[in-house]
């Protein structure tokens, strides 16, 4: 009775909040939770203090190491000493590239509030990125609010992105719009059976239903298929003189 | 309220000597402090602080002035960059959750057991374990406040739960008493920082205090049950060969963390040798500072002299 309690209660505090991210090369929680002696030699090897032990009510299993991308975030060490600490294996030795820890993927969570998203040029998480231009990109995109800017959207690539929690660190904001998360909550999953065409065609070397009838578009007949690019000044040829529309057009029948 | 006013000699001896009595039952040790100086009738116990204290303070010379001669806790450890230390019982529940721990963990873990299989297991529980400071404190406060009864478990408790915490261990996949454990969890609030678990350790006290007489580590413990175990064939032994001194004052069962051990020994029964050979005993030692007729020693377990 008592071992099942305390399996239970075990099972209920293994529920770690999502801000506490588990050191590079962590086994998955389950997992973890076996072979964490929670001895704090990782935490004590972490050249930035960035690690530390969790303690009865922090939520996270107590004395099991964990760090808050706001507060401290990993500063992914080339020679990872956190884990050559580790003397169990809950830190995965086969980890050896940094750039290879997946600690959490970070997203950006609030375009209501981000800069970027307002039409201003922050950057900084883009800026802090220790993987820059991979795992967080700038995307432009034609603003439409005020229809003559662009908006550089910072964007996070999961193939990329270590979860260091750098970007969420250095957001400008309160509250940042930029988290790390566990990739459990951060990602979806596409089906099995889901195919993409274009990658699809990419691989046949063509299109696997043949040839299909192009369309022509109105107003874009002298363009080459799919060219859909409009050029400042560009005036559709059809459109030439703008007649008044509406009550104001003088049909009559 | 004293103690002495509801205990009555059954013979009622000469009038110096019933007076000494009658502290010895308030003071466990008081007719030794007489007798050895107070120095001498504190001896093991002083001794064991030292030694408690010195390991902690040999964890805390790092966090608290840089100095990183043991880096990590009781759990697991690394001494001088070199010397790995780790909990063996904490490995074996690692194990029966299905883990498969780096050398350096069982290298540390065949360290600590093969050292305790040597010269006694339960060396852990008197001579190192943080927890043994709240629990005497604990026995201490009971026998000064005079608080009897309670509901004491069964000194068995114990193996049934190192067994059940192994079980819990592979069944949920975690290693599981450290959920709970409050021996990491005070070795560690002291080193890493306590947020709520000093109410663990405190529990612990008011357990040991108010329920149960030595109930954590004389019943309850896992921890001390696996050191038991590692106990069985403990070369440090505490012998009573001058039992045929012993006056019947019963100051060493008063003391003792683990006081059914003493019997075989002082009184033969079951056995014709003066050696405490139960593994409970913690070779704390207490038993030979407050006795006052010096009847009992630290020796090995092949010593069966008796004189």
């Amino acid at each position: 009775m008592l071992a099942l309690g305390v399996g239970l209660y075990g099972a209920e505090a293994s529920a770690r909040p999502a801000e506490a991210i588990r050191p590079p090369g962590a086994l998955p929680e389950q997992d973890f939770l076996a072979a964490c002696v929670r001895c704090g030699l990782c935490v004590r090897d972490c050249p930035f203090d960035t690690l530390k032990l969790s303690e009865l009510g922090d939520n996270v299993a107590t004395g099991t190491p964990f760090f808050e991308g706001r507060k401290v975030p990993c500063e992914m060490c080339d020679d990872i000493p956190c884990v050559k600490a580790c003397p169990t294996g809950a830190l995965d030795r086969e980890l050896t590239d940094i750039g290879k820890a997946r600690m959490g993927l970070a997203v950006l969570i609030d375009q209501e509030t981000c800069l970027n998203f307002l039409g201003l040029r922050c950057d900084v998480c883009y800026r802090v990125c220790p993987v820059i231009d991979k795992a967080i990109t700038l995307e432009l995109v034609h603003n439409p609010r005020s229809d003559r800017h662009a908006m550089l959207l910072p964007t996070v690539h999961s193939e990329h992105c270590t979860g260091c929690g750098k970007c969420e660190h250095s957001c400008v904001l309160p509250e940042a719009a930029i988290k790390v998360l566990p990739h459990k909550l951060a990602q979806g999953k596409s089906a099995e059976h889901y195919r993409k065409g274009w990658v699809e065609r990419e691989a046949a070397g063509g299109s696997l239903i043949g040839e299909q009838h192009q369309l022509p578009m109105r107003g874009l007949e002298d363009r080459k298929y799919g060219d859909t690019r409009v050029a400042p000044g560009y005036v559709p040829p059809s459109d030439a003189p703008v007649k008044p529309g509406g009550i104001d057009s003088g049909w009559k029948p | 309220m004293s103690a002495a006013s509801h205990t009555q000699p059954a013979v009622p001896p000469a009038p110096t000597e019933a007076s000494s009595r009658a502290s010895v039952m308030t003071r466990p040790g008081a007719e030794a402090v007489k007798v050895k100086g107070w120095l001498r009738a504190h001896k093991w116990l002083l001794l064991r602080r030292v030694v408690q204290l010195g390991i902690l303070v040999l964890f805390m010379l790092g966090p608290w002035f840089g100095l990183w001669i043991v880096k990590g806790n009781l759990s697991s450890s690394l001494t001088l960059g070199v010397l790995p230390l780790t909990d063996p019982y904490l490995l074996l529940q690692s194990v029966a959750a299905g883990q498969v721990p780096y050398k350096e963990a069982l290298l540390g873990g065949g360290i600590v057991a093969a050292f305790y299989l040597l010269f006694g297991g339960r060396l852990f529980c008197s001579w190192v374990c943080p927890v043994n400071m709240v629990t005497d404190a604990a026995a201490w406060l009971r026998r000064r406040l005079g608080i009897k009864g309670g509901k004491v478990p069964s000194e068995y408790t114990r193996y049934w739960l190192l067994g059940l915490t192994v079980l819990a261990s592979a069944l949920t996949g975690s290693i599981a008493w450290e959920w709970v454990n409050p021996v990491s969890m005070l070795h560690r609030g002291l080193i890493f920082g306590f947020g709520l678990s000093w109410g663990i350790v405190l529990g612990v006290f008011l357990y040991d205090l108010l329920i149960a007489s030595r109930g954590w580590c004389g019943h309850v413990c896992p921890m001390g049950a696996f050191y038991g175990v590692l106990n069985s064939a403990a070369l440090i032994r505490v012998t009573a060969d001058k039992r045929s001194g012993c006056d019947d004052c019963m100051d060493c069962f008063a003391v003792c963390p683990e006081p059914q051990v003493i019997r075989p020994a002082l009184k033969a029964v079951a056995q014709d040798h003066p050696l405490i050979l139960d593994k409970d005993c913690t070779s704390c030692g207490r038993c030979i500072d407050v006795c006052g007729k010096d009847v009992f020693r630290l020796t090995t377990r092949f010593d069966r002299s008796e004189s």
